[in-house]
């Protein structure tokens, strides 16, 4: 019955979604703005009916309902209930099920919020946004059908892949889909803008805080991912190039250039076609990021299960909306008026860096990620690893970060070059004295890479805090602090990174039971092994006591789990957190009698590299705030200067 | 951006070709997926070095409980597998279970670890599985590129006076193993 219900739910959500478009069409072509007022509901319900589509999905994977094709397929009555709510969205269809909901539902939230666009651009908007939608309703509804039923029902379901069985997986994806889907959002403001010819700055503004909302959520998806992958793969790797971690990424990086741009585009009026672009860009690296990682046609560690027809489906949304959109972009862009002109030494001319050197790196990555298919178009399949990608995109994210630490300081339109040279002596002297100590101390010893990563993240954390001198923290714009936070994010991040790769102390070794291991100045106590069970695992488990300098000894428990549906083994690995880095430890296979292969890394200011990621979201939420915030006291003020 | 730098330099033209090079990019990577989900998979080709010795190389242990290899181990008087691979490749682990059975099969294999670090190997080789009799590492691929191999994975089949019999490039999938014993079966 719920499945009826929520299938029932889909398609009159989809009926819904036509309708909406249809109103859409009628208000422009007919010149009726008046059809806006009737957008309105019909896109609120359709995005209420999606969310009701989804509840039902979640209740069915609850109840472990084994009558419905997709709970049997991918999970189990003995599951823990936290992995069957997140179960839900660990396969294709209920994942496509997660991103029709999240296009309905910020949809829905568009026509409910959203008052700064004009009445024919706002009603464009809706108009694409429902066109988006109608494609993926009919790819769930045609070919992913999450509420299929088999009968009879199965006995038990199949498992889910127990390296997603973690409490990551109730909180990492839908947060990603959310930055991720919610890009369509800007998508939709850009074809609506160039159908109306209303691309200005009203219309930056009025779209900025949609791409604030959607890539904070970004953000915070992909640093959440990145740790997941870190604390559960147990390769002791925070980011390793896989065509899904790049599929995130894409968008990340487009977006990052939009919301800059759209800056310009809000505050000076210039960068309109460019800003246009970067709207439509965003969301099609949704899409194809997508596509590559649902058809098959690259090789994953995170393959869903693939099919070549689902894939052709996809491409073809991807033709309509990605072509359909850059069309469009060519046949109106040219009736787009002139933004304004800015000098050289500018505000603007640094953004205009920033934009250049993100599109190169989200360029290259691209490509890399692409590669395989390339050559195979050619006669066979290779891929490009971490090499190409660390050794490429490394060098264009360093000078994208010093463009970072000097726009700041710049004003918008015009400045003096001599002036710009006083404001950026403090930090570029923390730049040289760290770039002294730190060669005096490790030259030769660590990488050129790392090398200039610390120099130049110590160097930007000092400049991202230069726009606060002189000025009362309180009084302060908070979207001013926004900045501040999420460039000194990218600093910490930055630096998390550098020390990584810089300073990070490996030893492998096979211990007998009673050891004692001494790595980085710790000493690790192997006080036993024994077998220990979970809900659907069991485990072969290490005690240890490890301690430094002398210290308390902690007690840690690396593990490698047993899962029998489906039978797989994971590692388990332990973590302990300092303030100056983290202490990982993998527990390996048993290498002859009573010896235990083991891996110990120590890791200085690891943590920082997902600590600056929050900061970086926690930046883009305070700009949020700061904005709107703003904007509603304006608003207050009016209405009181009105009524007085 | 571009179409804001043409119209500065007021050329029309210039701006007209930024205006639709976005879509014509896109129609580039349109066929390059159409063409990837829609071509069969065949992907046969034959290396130039076929028929040819081995180039001399001696490489280091690339794994910390298998020795290194040099290209006189190759010519052993019994055809064998050269592989290929990376830690960091993901084709390279979607073929371990492959070259495993290919193992299972009595299948001698040696290894070339491109640009890869020993613990990053170890852990591979503990995570896929380890098919492999020798693992030489290959830090700045140039064995690679004097084996006329251009990225990973790639195996190739070495006959028992170690010239390259065969050169199979990419992942060896499921259905590729028999075609792989029967040239090993050739190259004897």
């Amino acid at each position: 019955m719920i499945a009826e219900f929520g299938l029932a739910a889909l398609w009159l959500a989809a009926a819904l979604a036509l309708l909406q478009l249809g109103l859409a069409i009628g208000g422009l072509k007919g010149g009726r703005p008046e059809l806006q007022a009737a957008i309105r509901p019909v896109a609120v319900v359709q995005g209420a009916l999606t969310a009701m589509a989804f509840i039902a999905l979640i209740t069915l994977f609850m109840r472990s309902d084994m009558s419905v094709l997709l709970v049997a397929t991918n999970s189990h009555s003995m599951k823990p209930w936290l992995y069957k709510f997140a179960g839900t969205w660990g396969n294709h269809e209920g994942s496509m099920l997660l991103w029709v909901t999240v296009m309905g539902v910020a949809g829905a939230a568009v026509a409910l919020f959203e008052r700064a666009l004009r009445r024919d651009t706002h009603m464009a908007t809706l108009g694409a946004q429902a066109a988006i939608s109608l494609g993926f309703y009919a790819f769930l509804l045609f070919s992913s059908n999450p509420f299929a039923r088999i009968d009879p029902p199965a006995p038990d379901g199949q498992g889910l892949n127990p390296l997603l069985q973690d409490p990551g997986l109730a909180f990492h994806p839908p947060t990603l889909y959310f930055g991720y889907v919610g890009l369509s959002v800007a998508f939709s403001f850009a074809v609506g803008a160039l159908l109306t010819r209303q691309v200005d700055a009203a219309f930056a503004r009025a779209m900025r805080p949609w791409v604030l909302g959607a890539w904070v959520l970004l953000t915070l998806g992909i640093t959440a991912g990145s740790y997941w992958a870190y604390y559960e793969l147990g390769w002791g790797g925070w980011w390793f190039w896989d065509p899904v971690e790049n599929a995130s990424l894409m968008p990340w990086l487009a977006a990052t250039a939009l919301l800059h741009s759209a800056t310009v585009l809000a505050t000076r009026d210039a960068l309109r076609a460019w800003t246009v672009m970067l709207a439509v860009v965003a969301f099609s690296m949704s899409m194809v990021g997508t596509f590559l990682v649902r058809s098959g046609i690259l090789t994953s560690v995170h393959a869903f299960a693939v099919d070549p027809e689902r894939g052709s489906f996809i491409l073809a949304l991807l033709g309509i909306y990605i072509g359909g959109a850059l069309a469009l972009f060519g046949w109106r862009v040219g009736t787009v008026r002139e933004g304004a002109p800015f000098e050289l030494v500018s505000r603007e001319t640094m953004l205009v860096i920033n934009n250049l050197l993100l599109s190169v790196i989200l360029g290259l990555v691209l490509i890399g990620t692409l590669y395989p298919l390339m050559t195979e178009a050619f006669g066979h399949k290779v891929s490009v690893g971490p090499p190409y990608f660390d050794r490429i995109a490394g060098p264009i994210a360093l000078a994208l970060m010093i463009a970072m630490a000097v726009g700041p300081m710049i004003r918008w339109r015009r400045d003096n070059a001599s002036a710009v040279a006083r404001r950026s002596m403090a930090p570029a002297l923390v730049g040289l004295s760290v770039l002294a100590v730190v060669a005096v101390t490790s030259w030769g010893r660590i990488g050129i890479l790392p090398f200039l990563g610390l120099v130049i993240a110590l160097t930007v954390a000092v400049a991202s805090i230069a726009p606060l001198w002189g000025r009362k923290p309180l009084r302060t714009p908070l979207f001013t602090w926004g900045m501040v936070i999420a460039h000194l994010g990218c600093a910490v991040s930055l630096g998390g990174m550098a020390a990584d790769s810089a300073f990070t102390v490996e030893k492998l070794v096979a211990a007998r039971p009673g050891e004692t291991i001494e790595t980085a100045g710790w000493r690790l106590r192997f006080d036993k092994i024994l077998p220990v069970a979970g809900d659907n695992w069991t485990a072969l488990q290490a005690d240890m006591r490890v301690s430094r300098g002398g210290g308390a000894p902690v007690a840690i428990h690396p593990q490698s789990r047993f899962f029998t549906s489906p039978p797989t083994t994971t590692t388990e690995a332990a973590l302990l957190t300092r303030w100056d880095g983290q202490l990982y430890v993998v527990l390996g296979q048993e290498a002859d009698a009573g010896r235990w292969q083991m891996r110990i890394w120590w890791k200085p200011f690891v943590t920082c590299i997902w600590l600056g990621g929050t900061m970086i979201a926690l930046g883009g939420l305070l700009a949020l705030i700061g904005r709107e915030r703003r904007g509603w006291t304006l608003k207050w003020r009016a209405r009181r200067a009105t009524a007085a | 951006m571009d179409a804001e730098m043409a119209r500065a330099q007021g050329d029309s033209g210039m701006r007209k070709l930024f205006i639709w090079l976005p879509l014509a990019l896109f129609a580039v990577f349109f066929g390059l997926f159409a063409s990837g989900l829609l071509k069969p998979d065949d992907r046969v080709i034959t290396s130039k070095l076929v028929g040819k010795p081995l180039p001399a190389f001696e490489l280091p242990a690339a794994a910390s409980d298998r020795p290194g290899l040099a290209s006189g181990q190759l010519a052993t008087g019994q055809p064998r597998l050269l592989n290929i691979f990376a830690s960091w490749c993901v084709p390279c682990a979607a073929e371990a279970p492959q070259l495993m059975a290919l193992k299972r099969e009595g299948v001698a294999i040696d290894a070339i670890a491109i640009r890869d670090a020993r613990p990053d190997v170890d852990a591979f080789l503990a995570r896929w599985g380890n098919p492999y009799a020798r693992i030489g590492l290959d830090a700045r691929s140039s064995v690679q590129i004097a084996l006329g191999s251009s990225g990973v994975p790639e195996t190739f089949v070495i006959d028992g006076q170690g010239r390259i019999a065969y050169q199979h490039i990419g992942d060896i999938r499921a259905d590729d193993v028999p075609m792989i014993l029967k040239r090993l079966e050739e190259a004897r």
